[in-house]
This record gives C-alpha cells, sequence and structure tokens, in this order.
C-alpha cells in the first residue's frame, strides 16, 4: 500500500524521477481495487487489461525518453457517462447497458494525451438523476467512509473511488451537484468548472445547459492538475468557451491577498443539519484568520433554484433522452405475442429501458414543454433562472467567493431517501445556484461530524474564476489541515 | 357556385453544400450505399454534439435575399420534437419563432396572365431527416433506415396564401425552381427530393345568401413534381367543392382542423393520411446544445454581393432591350447559364433581336438533338458572337450563317474545337462572302449562261422559270452571292 490513497502530485512526481514505474502503479490500484472494490462497489467495470497495457505503453515512452503528459502513469477513474472509445457507457442505465461508443469524448482524449491510465468506469445514478447513485439500474455504491451510507450522486461511483484510493483522480459531471455533493459526501475535493470551460463532447446529455465535467480528486492540487489537462476549447462542442485557459496548478501554492468572502444568511436555515452548521463556520473561521473579509451578501433568488431546475433540468432531460426509443442502438423491448407496432415497440422499449426517477423527469420535462403550459413553466423558469445569474453577478462586485455547505447534510443513509425523491431534491439546494448561473464551484472537506462522516464546504466564483477559486481553496486546505485523513478512510475500508 | 382558391406553399430545398449542417459528413445523394455517409453526430449518438455549418447559413440567407426576404440580425435553433425511426435523435434542429428570415415575395405568371407577387411568410433552416426503407414484396420484412440523408441543410420555404390557382401554384414553384438554380444553391433535382413541396389549399366560397365562407384548410404532402403540383391542388378543389356540397362543413366550425393528404399521382386523387386526433404537439424549445446565430452588417454587405439578378426581374429587361416577352421566357427559363451566354452574345453583336433568334432556335435545337446543357455546347459566346457579327455586318448572308454554323458543330464532332478565327477561313473556303463586286457576279453569269444554251433558249420562250437553274449554277460558283440580284441581272441580260 505505498501508494494507495496519495496525491496525484505525488504519484506524478514519484513516477518522473523513476521512484515507481506506472505499471506497478497501476498494478497496485488494480490489486487494492480487486481486495475492496467488493464493499464499495464504485465501479460498473474495471479496466485491468486495457490499464496495464496502457501503463506499460507509458513506461515504454519514458524508457525511451518520449514526451510524456502531465498525468502519463497516473490512475483515473471516469464517470459511466462519459465516451471512451471501445468501451460501454451505459450511464447506468439498461437503456444503455451494452452500447459501445464508437469514438472519445474530448475528456477522454485530453486525458490519453495527458497520459492518464484510465482503470474504470464509475457507478452513478441513472443517466445523472440523482444524488445518491441509488438510481443506478445495477447496484446502488456505498460510502468508503460508511458503507451503509450512500457516496451521494450523481458521480457517486467517482468520489468513492478517489475515497477508498481506488485512483487519486475521477472524472465526474455536475448538472445540479453531481460533482460537488458526492465530493463532501466521501471527503475529497470536487470542482466543477465554469459552464464552457471544459468541452461536453462525448458527454452524454442530461441537461444540455447545465452539464459540465469536472475533476473529483483527493486534493486541491489534484483538481488543478486534472483541469490542466482538460479544459479549453473544442470547435466539436458549439457552448464551449475561447476564453484562455490559463494553468491552474502552477500558481495554486500562491495564498490570494485582501480576499473578500460571502457569506449569505439564507442558507443558514431549518434544513442545515447542526454539525454541517458548524464545520462550515470553521471554514469561515479559518478564512477571517488567514485575512480575509467576511461579507453578508444577499442572493434574494436563489430559494427559487430547486424549483427552477426542477423545471430546466427535466425538460432538456426529457428531449436529450428522447434518442432512446430502441430503433437505432440502446435496449429494444422483445415482442411479446407476435411483432408488435412501431408505438409499442417505443412504448416498450423506453418503459422497460428507463428506471422510475429516468421516467419521472422525462415525464416531468415533457410536461414543462407541452403548448399549454410552456410559458408558465419552461420559459418562467428561464426568467427566474436569469434573475439567479444576475444575484450572482451583483454578489461578485462585493466579494471574491460566495462560501456555503455543499450538502445540507452529512452522507444519508442507502435506502433512507428512496421514496423521498422532494427531500432528495432539496438536498441539491446548495449546489444548484453555480450550475443555473453557469459558475465555477468547488466542494473541499471541511471536518467530519462525530460519527466520522466527512463534510464539505463549497465556494462558488466567477465564470472563468476557477484559478483564483483553487488558490483560495487551497488556502483552506491548508488552514484546516484535512491531510491524512484519507489515509485514515482508506486504510479503514482495507482494514474491515 | 362562385369560388376563389386559395393556396400556400411549403417547400422545402436540400441546399448544395459539401457537408452536412450539423457535422463534417458528407452531403449526397447516395441511396445505393446505405449508411455510409454517417457519424456520431448525424446518427445522434450519445454524447455527439450539432455544430453549425456556415456555408449552410450562407446559402441559407443569400436565397432568402433573393426571395426579397428581410434577414434576421438575431436567430436560434430550435428542437421539434416527435418519435420517427428516420430521426434518430427524436427530435429535429429546426427554427420555431426567430426563423432567420421572413417576409419576401416571388413573381409568378402564368402564361399570358398578369405577373403576381406572391409574399413569402417565411424562410428557416433545419436538418433533414433519413429515409425509412420498407419491404415493398409484402412478405412482411423488416423495415430499414438510412440516415445518409440525416442532417442535410434543409430550407424551408413559407409562402402566404396568395396563390389563386393550381397552374399560378405551379408557375410559382417553376419560377422558385429556377431562382433557385439560377443562385446555384441547389441542385433542385426532384427526383431525388432535393426540391419538395407541400401546398396547404382550401376555397372561399361565395353561397347564394351572399355570405362569404372558407372550407377546412387541407395540406397536401409531397407534391414532388410541377405537374404534381397542379394536378393534386386542380383534384383538391374539386373535392372540397363536393365535400362542402355535401357538409357545409366550413373553417372553424367546432372539430374542424387543418387535415393533411396525401398525393397519389397514379389514381390522380388526394388521401387522408392522419387525423386530427394525432394531432402533434412538437414541444419546440430552444437547442441549448447550439449557441444562437448574430449576423453582421459586413455578412449581409457580403452575401449582398451572391444574390443575382432574378429571372423574372432579367426577363423584364431583356424585354427592355427589344426581344418578345415569348423569347424571353425562354432564354431566361433555360437557366442562368444560358441566359448568361445568350446575353454575352448579345451585347457582343450588339443586336439582342438578332442573338435571340439564334440562341431561342439554332442553339436550342442543337442543345435539343444533341441532349446538352448550354456548358457542354460547342460553340463559346465568343465563337456564336464572332459568326453573328458577320451577318449583323452584311459580310455573310443568314443562310451562310446557319451554314457555317452547321459546320462548326460538325467539325467540333470531329473532334476540332470550334474557334472564332476558323469562321473566315470557312466563309473563303466555301465562298460565303457576300459578293458585292459585279464584275464577278457578271463574269458568273456569263459563264452560267454560256453553259446553259437550253435554259437560255427557254427563257426566250417565254418560259420564265428556266432562269432558275442558271441562278443555281450562279449561286454554286459564288456562295456569297444574293440570290435576288442574280435573278434581277440574269433577266437584265437576257431581256437585254
Ligand atoms: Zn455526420
Amino acid at each position: 500500500m505505498d501508494w494507495i490513497g496519495r496525491s496525484v502530485s505525488e504519484m506524478a512526481s514519484a513516477l518522473q524521477q523513476g521512484e515507481v514505474t506506472a505499471q506497478a502503479l497501476a498494478e497496485e490500484h488494480l490489486s487494492h481495487i480487486e481486495a475492496c472494490e467488493p464493499k464499495v462497489r464504485s465501479f460498473l467495470e474495471v479496466f485491468r487489461e486495457q490499464a496495464l497495457t496502457a501503463a506499460e505503453a507509458v513506461d515504454r515512452k519514458r524508457a525511451a525518453g518520449e514526451k510524456l503528459g502531465p498525468l502519463a502513469g497516473v490512475p483515473v477513474a471516469i464517470k459511466d457517462n462519459i465516451c471512451v472509445k471501445g468501451e460501454i457507457a451505459s450511464c447506468s442505465s439498461k437503456m444503455l447497458e451494452n452500447f459501445r461508443s464508437p469514438y472519445n469524448s474530448h475528456v477522454t482524449e485530453r486525458l490519453l494525451d495527458a497520459g492518464a491510465v484510465l482503470v474504470g468506469r464509475t457507478n452513478m445514478d441513472e443517466f445523472a438523476m440523482g444524488s445518491s447513485c441509488e438510481s443506478s439500474a445495477f447496484f446502488p455504491t456505498s460510502n468508503p467512509w460508511d458503507l451503509d451510507r450512500t457516496p451521494g450522486g450523481s458521480s457517486g461511483g467517482s468520489a468513492a473511488a478517489v475515497a477508498a484510493g481506488f485512483a487519486p483522480i475521477a472524472i465526474g459531471s455536475d448538472t445540479g451537484g453531481s460533482i460537488r455533493q458526492p465530493a463532501s459526501f466521501c471527503g475529497v475535493v470536487g470542482l466543477k468548472p465554469t459552464y464552457g470551460r471544459v468541452s461536453r463532447f462525448g458527454l452524454i446529455a442530461f441537461a444540455s445547459s447545465l452539464d459540465q465535467i469536472g475533476p473529483i480528486a483527493t486534493d486541491v492540487c489534484g483538481a488543478a492538475l486534472t483541469l490542466d489537462a482538460i479544459a479549453g476549447h473544442d470547435g466539436r462542442d458549439s457552448t464551449s468557451a475561447k476564453e484562455p485557459v490559463p494553468s491552474f496548478s502552477d500558481a495554486l501554492d500562491q495564498p490570494l491577498a485582501g480576499l473578500r468572502v460571502g457569506v449569505v444568511a439564507e442558507h443558514d436555515n431549518d434544513g442545515l443539519d447542526d454539525e454541517v452548521r458548524q464545520a462550515v463556520a470553521k471554514s469561515v473561521d479559518a478564512y477571517r484568520k488567514l485575512g480575509a473579509e467576511i461579507v453578508n451578501i444577499d442572493l434574494p433568488n436563489a430559494q427559487y433554484g430547486v424549483a427552477v431546475y426542477y423545471v430546466l433540468a427535466p425538460s432538456e432531460a426529457s428531449s436529450n433522452l428522447a434518442r432512446y426509443d430502441g430503433v437505432h442502438y440502446g435496449y429494444r423491448a422483445e415482442a411479446e405475442n407476435g411483432p408488435h407496432s412501431m408505438i409499442e415497440m417505443y412504448e416498450h422499449s423506453r418503459g422497460q429501458g428507463f428506471g422510475d426517477e429516468v421516467k419521472r423527469r422525462i415525464m416531468l420535462g415533457t410536461y414543462a414543454l407541452s403548448s399549454g403550459v410552456y410559458a408558465a413553466y419552461y420559459k418562467k423558469a428561464l426568467e427566474v433562472r436569469r434573475l439567479i445569474r444576475d444575484d450572482f453577478t451583483k454578489a461578485f462586485e462585493s466579494v471574491d467567493f460566495v462560501l456555503s455547505p455543499t450538502s445540507p447534510t452529512p452522507p444519508f443513509k442507502i435506502g433512507e431517501m428512496i421514496d423521498n425523491p422532494l427531500a432528495l431534491y432539496l438536498n441539491d439546494l446548495f449546489t444548484i445556484g453555480a450550475n443555473l448561473a453557469g459558475l465555477p464551484a468547488i466542494s473541499l472537506p471541511c471536518g467530519k461530524t462525530s460519527s466520522g462522516l466527512p463534510i464539505g464546504v463549497q465556494l462558488i466564483a466567477p465564470a472563468f474564476e476557477e484559478a483564483r477559486l483553487l488558490r483560495a481553496s487551497r488556502m483552506l486546505e491548508q488552514e484546516i489541515g484535512w491531510d491524512g485523513e484519507l489515509a485514515g478512510c482508506v486504510s479503514q475500508l482495507a482494514g474491515d | 357556385m362562385q369560388y376563389e382558391v386559395v393556396v400556400g406553399l411549403e417547400v422545402h430545398v436540400q441546399l448544395l453544400t459539401k457537408s452536412k449542417i450539423f457535422c463534417g459528413c458528407a452531403n449526397k445523394f447516395n441511396p445505393d450505399n446505405p449508411n455510409t455517409q454517417t457519424c456520431p453526430v448525424c446518427l445522434g449518438l450519445p454524447g455527439s454534439l450539432p455544430v453549425l455549418n456556415a456555408e449552410a447559413f450562407r446559402l441559407s440567407c443569400i436565397t432568402a435575399m433573393a426571395l426579397n426576404c428581410e434577414i434576421a440580425r438575431f436567430t436560434k435553433w430550435d428542437r421539434k420534437q416527435y418519435y420517427y425511426p428516420d430521426l434518430p435523435k427524436g427530435y429535429q434542429i429546426s427554427q420555431y419563432d426567430l426563423p432567420f428570415s421572413e417576409h419576401g415575395w416571388i413573381e409568378a405568371q402564368v402564361e399570358d396572365g398578369p405577373v403576381r407577387k406572391i409574399r413569402i411568410l417565411r424562410a428557416h433552416l433545419e436538418e433533414d431527416a433519413g429515409k425509412n426503407i420498407h419491404d415493398e414484396s409484402g412478405r412482411g420484412g423488416d423495415s430499414k433506415v438510412d440516415l445518409n440523408r440525416a442532417g442535410t441543410p434543409l430550407l424551408e420555404i413559407v409562402s402566404q396564401p396568395d396563390i389563386r390557382s393550381a397552374a399560378e401554384a405551379k408557375a410559382c414553384l417553376e419560377e422558385l425552381h429556377l431562382l433557385l438554380t439560377f443562385l446555384g444553391v441547389s441542385d433542385c433535382n426532384m427526383q431525388e427530393g432535393s426540391l419538395r413541396c407541400d401546398a396547404n389549399v382550401n376555397l372561399h366560397i361565395q353561397t347564394e345568401s351572399g355570405d362569404k365562407v372558407a372550407t377546412p384548410i387541407v395540406e397536401i404532402k409531397n407534391l414532388n413534381t410541377f405537374r404534381g403540383v397542379e394536378a393534386a391542388i386542380e383534384v383538391e378543389v374539386k373535392r372540397q367543392l363536393e365535400e362542402f356540397k355535401k357538409t357545409g362543413r366550413k373553417l372553424g366550425d367546432p372539430g374542424v382542423e387543418k387535415e393533411t393528404r396525401g398525393w397519389d399521382a397514379e389514381r390522380n386523387t388526394t388521401f387522408a393520411q392522419r387525423g386530427k386526433e394525432e394531432a402533434a404537439d412538437y414541444r419546440y424549445f430552444p437547442d441549448p446544445d447550439l449557441v444562437p446565430v448574430v449576423v453582421s452588417e459586413e455578412q449581409l454587405t457580403e452575401w449582398r454581393t451572391f444574390v443575382c439578378e432574378s429571372p423574372s426581374r432579367r426577363r423584364r429587361r431583356f424585354q427592355e432591350a427589344g426581344l418578345s416577352a415569348y423569347d424571353a421566357e425562354v432564354i431566361v427559363n433555360q437557366g442562368r447559364e444560358f441566359a448568361d451566354y445568350y446575353e454575352r452574345v448579345a451585347d457582343a453583336i450588339g443586336d439582342a433581336k438578332q442573338a435571340a433568334n439564334w440562341a431561342t432556335q439554332d442553339v436550342l435545337r442543337t442543345l435539343n438533338d444533341k441532349q446538352q446543357t448550354i456548358d457542354d455546347f460547342a460553340l463559346s459566346s465568343d465563337v456564336l458572337a464572332a459568326l453573328l457579327k458577320r451577318i449583323v455586318d452584311g459580310d455573310i448572308t443568314v443562310k451562310s450563317g446557319r451554314e457555317l454554323f452547321a459546320a462548326l458543330i460538325e467539325e467540333a464532332d470531329d473532334g476540332q474545337a470550334a474557334a472564332a478565327s476558323r469562321i473566315d477561313e470557312l466563309i473563303e473556303e466555301r465562298g460565303l462572302k457576300v459578293v458585292n463586286d459585279t464584275g464577278a457576279l457578271d463574269a458568273a453569269i456569263d459563264a452560267a449562261l454560256a453553259e446553259s444554251p437550253q435554259a437560255v433558249e427557254d427563257f426566250r420562250n417565254g418560259k420564265q422559270q428556266a432562269v432558275g437553274a442558271v441562278i443555281g449554277k450562279v449561286m454554286k460558283s459564288l456562295k456569297g452571292a444574293d440570290p435576288k440580284q442574280v435573278r434581277e441581272r440574269i433577266i437584265e441580260k437576257l431581256s437585254g
């Protein structure tokens, strides 16, 4: 267990120094996965052979003196809604259980260019719809800190894999908090970049105007190094930003002076868990100690975020998921009594191929876009979305970041929320705003509950300010001293 | 019963771009190799994203400008949602409430009737669907889908209901077809589906009580020949009239909705296609994968330079230059290349009528005989102009001109390219130069008379027609001679 649970930067520099080979690193991770994955179930598939082959290629290139990417030899897990050429991309859905992508996503290409070794595809809520990984059509994933609890979702498999030491980085996607909330639940760092910062080409869409790919890593530096690899313009995604891309890792350790950190009074409401409140207050204190000014700000329309989100995201999803009709690829229902009609084929394929949560959202979205109610729901939600965005713009006139809890609660038990979708939706309260406004946001571990469950704090920054966001995060990370906590989780898991 | 026919057309035009509208696949008619011109984007694979082909948008704007439409400075893309196997995403990317152009017009004329302006409501750009291929053997084989056509750029042009007869609808479509070929934006191959037409038809009936009532609007789909448009509307007008007499049902009655009918050319009848109970809610909403298009003043200016003179304007100009309405129509209706050819010849010789006579008779006849287009024609406009210039200048007779014309084409058929320099050689070789030299003429006549004692005898005995043989002899030796002048000289000599 030399390298399990260590950070990306440690691994990358050891690889560069020749202290460890990519093959040894891959083998160590694969055997750790073999030993502990049955408890966590974070992977839908482990790319054992592919990973060893890729690692061997890295070592060979290094031996030949070839130029290697910054992540050369680093194990990376990838969420199952991101296309890897030749591999299945199922979105944890029966619908795409056997769909093998004939092409690489932009992010996959970038990771491979950087030399990353893909170790497996991670479990998720079906089509990224959920906050607990329980809507996966295959199995729920456990939180490595407490196997009875959920790792969060929808990128729960990715967050759990990092927390369990299966890979120092995992790629996730975030539509309403799907990177940050599981990062918070699993005691790791999760970054949702600015909308458009990372190409969505090859990301299987949930809600196109909200989806964004980002890293989950053991520490802030790992997130920065990963963002270095995957950020930047891509002509294949029309919404990809042409903004210049700075190095996110270079100046990471330089603290920011004169920080103004915004906190929102309304965030402290009845739904907020006491221990979460206390842990987040400690982060505020930490920033104060670091010389930051704490500013009370107002986000008057934030209270409508969940409502707006649950109109817009299902609307886009109802359209994005229309292509799964059993005709061209994916699940097709067998005809039961003699050949079925075209309409029956559609109905049965979609009826059997999608799980309940996906169907619930398709129905919500289909309704919201119907001609009679379009103006009352979809159009109105778009208008309020603009107000929410304006609130942030105004807030950023007086603060550099907005600080809040990532999730109002620590990780809950598997099955605890399964019959209460509304309560689960409200779990997204703090994270949704950044998606609606297209802003970068990060979740950092900021403490633990008395029973040892991780708690996350969230920072939201102005658009394309990831470099400053990561620097401010690094300041907090150092101040809080989370180092070592993850190692505890990993060894506890291995020892169980 | 007095009534007025009211027709509006919806025309779909496939644009002549190299690649498809939202991906890099070839835009070619290729039914023999199904699904070979496809990629993840036009197959609608998970994770794929559309990127607008700027050339498709440019051609659309040029077309709309030629249709006198206003170009919107801001336009966006919407998803039109419905399920059909030839639509792999479950939605068609189209334009709903903000089309890129509106408010144009086109002129149409039925034979010698007045030129009428048919207003264009809007023109918008969208993607074509694929093609479903059904087993027509009746053995119940599987239906298949060919997606080569999916994603072909499709311009939809919608007219106002300004058309007042079946013949006018045909004329309007023909004029549009001609304009599109003038612009070169589409190959307009109706057999291959590059130009497809739907017609909205109803009647405004003057009832005996003096009221004016409208019959329910019927959309006739897939009228893919000019003749079909005219025939289908004629038949539909009769059907609606009968229907009204029988039922008295009119537009606006409860339960009366727009009906869709197909056209059966073989049986010469329209038939009901889709009932009102299936009236679709397309749930249009803005496509979040595409960014709106903002058109600049510079782009408009540049595109305007590609807008050519419309066929109707050109006909008018030709008439102003002295052509009959008939000649102007024949020339312009041959297409832009032919009209350009004619115009180059006319300008070069300074005689529009002479050029028109040759273009509409000799040139067209040759093209028809040889099944050629003007681009393949053996005589370039320079050569024809050089030839006609000799006639205009009185160097050769029209008859000689025809001989030369035929000779040049014959030589070209034998592989000798027609050149202007060859004209003088041929005139020389064949002695076609008009003879104004009376000495040479007299010598030729004297020689002919000497060779024809019998004819001279007959003439002197009162047989006037005997002189014909002598004229023939003279003309044979002196081809450029004017037969009338020859006749006069002979009679003069014999009578003297
Ligand atoms: Zn394509």
